[in-house]
């Protein structure tokens, strides 16, 4: 059963647009992502649902029940936000059992201290309780606030950017341990991010958003793989896709409505200049650790792709380009023909 | 241009020593980076650079010259903050020519000068423009316009992507970059994201805990980190280790893991038993049934052209970054290989790395 439903759901502000005819479903213990960059609607999705926003058309369905009407407190939804909110005068103890404590709820403290420590545990902040919210780590202080919305058992997680404000190496791990708690305790999570790793790493399945249009939902292999569209094409892949003119190609393989071909790095085989193909030029090599760049340039074009560590170019090479399986896109940006579906591994 | 010199600069504030005598010079044009996880003492040792802050001991001079004790003022050096901060009243013009009217220039000079940066970040066709309306990469190159447009000797900048998305901040990452070679002004930036840092530096500064760990070039570093923190440090994700209890003999080519024999760089140097962290990139693991080095297999991060295995063996976590086509299954055992001439060694004790013939060889081919 879905937990939660968007129906054909409208919001703009004034003369904005922030969400267009948007319906989604998630499923029950899913993990949804939905990527795009500032201002394509995501944060506004999650304020729909948990009711901080009233839809101008449609309806946001809660476990089967339309809950359009009602207030926050009446949804049965946690809200984790970017920038973490704790108590800074209570201890993490405290700070975690908050949300058992309202008046609404009424736990018996018996529970609420058996809920904290699981929960602490799971997020391992144990030998942390004791503490000042004010003494802990950046890192520390953002499990706490993932862990006050676990304490509590809603229908939806809904989580906004809850790792951007983290530094590099806390994000990893976090992103792992976020996922294996969901994983763990089959929790659904609406999150929303503008990090492809973050999306690509956690979801079940990725929406892609622009403009407050979802343009395309799937798991994340089928929206590498199979984008429908060059902008999705282009939300996912380090180094990012290579769009270049059809034309450019010059072989009879490509379609006659393609205007635009799409390779990725793995796509792109890179041969001496002897060998057959089009010609580039090696135009610098950037280092960056685990993954080399190089840079071609093809005509006036420019190709990002992954060196491989066993070939050794260097700038002003000239090499063959050999092209497996591109993507090809027609005028508007989405995606035809058939040459480029790729079977599942 | 300029040449920066740091001689043993410290600064304590209170009883908490937030710098600890740290050395480094900043070739006169170079991109320098100083990367390093917040409270590492970064920001710090930029604002003593800058004048910002009085250093407790040491020295800094600018082309050979103690500014130690000179303020911000009179450094002739551009502090660019978070690039957002434009006067939204303004237009570019205005914003780009304010810091040349505050000092009062003539009006001809701060009209050539503003439209000389303008063409050099490509946005001289938006100079009667409001910033209001201007997109978020615009605007980025409008800050950094007012920042250029006195000609400073130096540029200094303080996680000045921080606010972006990461989309955006790769972009702008190849664009101050590019500015940078057309301007050649010497910049020192400071950064978390050791991908920022590995993709614009031509050295990087790795601080912790208020001192320099390393400095090198990107390569160098990725390569060859000097301690456990710069390994643990640079790479998404980083170096695995697998713990290693063991004795050691110069000359030595292999160390036991499990009673199996893993190759290795040559040893320069002999080692009492004890406990040592055996260094291994993602990118250097394979798969290889008949490796007596096995593990369990106990995450699979999907990235598109790559994916990330995460192997639990006897002795540490192992990560792989193998190709996506692969098929692995989560919970199988399966057998690792390591590529020998790319393994670093650490004392596990003091984090530091063994001298082998993959450190003292210097560059690799």
């Amino acid at each position: 059963m879905a937990e939660v439903a968007l129906v054909d759901v409208s919001k703009s502000f004034g003369a904005v647009e922030a969400v267009r005819g948007l319906s989604l479903s998630i499923a029950d213990g899913e993990f949804v992502v939905l990527l795009g960059p500032t201002g394509a609607g995501k944060t506004t999705i999650l304020r729909l649902i948990a009711g901080l926003e009233r839809p101008d058309r449609g309806d946001v369905v809660i476990q089967g029940r339309v809950v359009t009407d009602e207030v926050p407190a009446e949804r049965d939804v946690a809200f984790v936000f970017q920038q973490y909110s704790l108590y800074p005068h209570l201890t993490v103890y405290d700070n975690l059992a908050f949300p058992l404590r309202s008046p609404a709820r009424r736990m018996k403290e018996e529970v609420v201290r058996r809920r904290v420590h699981q929960v602490a545990e799971l997020l391992h902040i144990e030998q942390k309780l004791g503490n000042r919210a004010t003494a802990l780590s950046g890192g520390e202080m953002q499990r706490v606030a993932i862990g006050r919305a676990l304490v509590r058992e809603p229908a939806v997680y809904l989580m906004d950017e809850p790792l951007s404000s983290l530094d590099a190496k806390l994000r990893a791990e976090l992103r792992l341990e976020l996922k294996r708690i969901q994983r763990e305790l089959g929790t659904t999570i609406l999150y929303v991010t503008h990090d492809q790793i973050e999306a690509m790493t956690m979801a079940d399945r990725i929406g892609v958003m622009n403009e407050g249009v979802l343009i395309q939902l799937g798991t994340p292999r089928e929206i590498y793989e199979r984008p429908n569209s060059a902008y999705v094409a282009s939300r996912l892949g380090t180094p990012a896709i290579n769009l270049i003119p059809a034309e450019l190609l010059g072989s009879d393989t490509v379609p006659p409505q393609a205007r635009t071909v799409g390779l990725r790095t793995e796509h792109i085989r890179i041969s001496s200049a002897d060998r057959p193909g089009p010609l580039a030029q090696v135009h610098w090599v950037e280092h960056l650790g685990d993954q080399n760049h190089v840079h071609l340039k093809l005509a006036t074009h420019s190709l990002v792709t992954l060196a491989d560590p066993v070939q050794q170019l260097k700038a002003g090479d000239q090499v063959s380009l050999e092209f497996t399986e591109p993507l090809y896109f027609d005028q508007a940006g989405n995606r035809v023909g058939t040459d480029g579906l790729r079977g599942h591994a | 241009m300029a040449e920066i010199k740091l001689e043993n600069v410290a600064k304590t504030f209170g009883s908490f020593a937030a710098v600890k005598r740290v050395d480094f010079t900043v070739d006169h044009g170079s991109f320098f980076v100083i990367l390093g996880p917040s409270g590492c003492g970064k920001t710090t040792t930029l604002r003593m650079t800058a004048g910002l802050e009085l250093p407790t001991s040491g020295r800094i001079l600018l082309d050979g010259e103690d500014v130690t004790a000179r303020p911000a003022s009179a450094r002739d050096i551009a502090f660019v903050f978070q690039l957002f901060a434009l006067y939204p009243h303004m237009n570019v013009r205005q914003n780009i020519g304010f810091p040349l009217r505050c000092q009062n220039f003539p009006r001809a000079e701060i009209r050539r000068s503003v439209e000389e940066t303008a063409k050099l970040l490509r946005i001289d066709h938006l100079l009667e423009r409001r910033v209001g309306g201007l997109s978020g990469g615009d605007r980025q190159r409008v800050a950094l316009g007012r920042a250029i447009v006195r000609r400073p000797k130096a540029f200094l900048m303080d996680e000045p992507l921080g606010a972006l998305d990461s989309e955006f901040r790769r972009l702008m990452c190849g664009e101050l970059r590019e500015l940078h070679d057309r301007i050649d002004a010497t910049t020192v930036y400071i950064t978390h994201d050791q991908l920022e840092a590995m993709a614009m530096a031509d050295r990087i500064a790795i601080m912790n805990q208020g001192r320099v760990e390393q400095i090198g070039t990107p390569q160098a570093i990725y390569d060859r980190p000097a301690t456990m923190f710069v390994a643990d440090f640079i790479g998404a994700p980083p170096m695995s280790f697998i713990d290693v209890q063991t004795s050691l003999r110069r000359g030595d080519r292999s160390v036991r893991i499990d009673g199996a024999a893993v190759e290795m760089p040559e040893l320069f140097e002999d080692r009492a038993e004890g406990k040592f962290a055996l260094g291994v990139r993602p990118e250097n693991v394979s798969f290889a049934d008949a490796s007596p080095l096995r593990g369990r297999v106990i995450g699979a991060e999907y990235l598109g052209t790559t994916q990330i295995i995460t192997v639990v063996t006897a002795n540490g976590q192992i990560k792989a970054r193998l190709s996506s086509s692969e098929a692995v299954r989560v919970g199988e055992t399966v057998g690792l290989a390591l590529r020998p001439d790319r393994l670093s060694l650490f004392d596990a004790t003091s984090g530091q790395a063994l001298h082998s013939s993959l450190y003292e060889g210097g560059s690799r081919g």
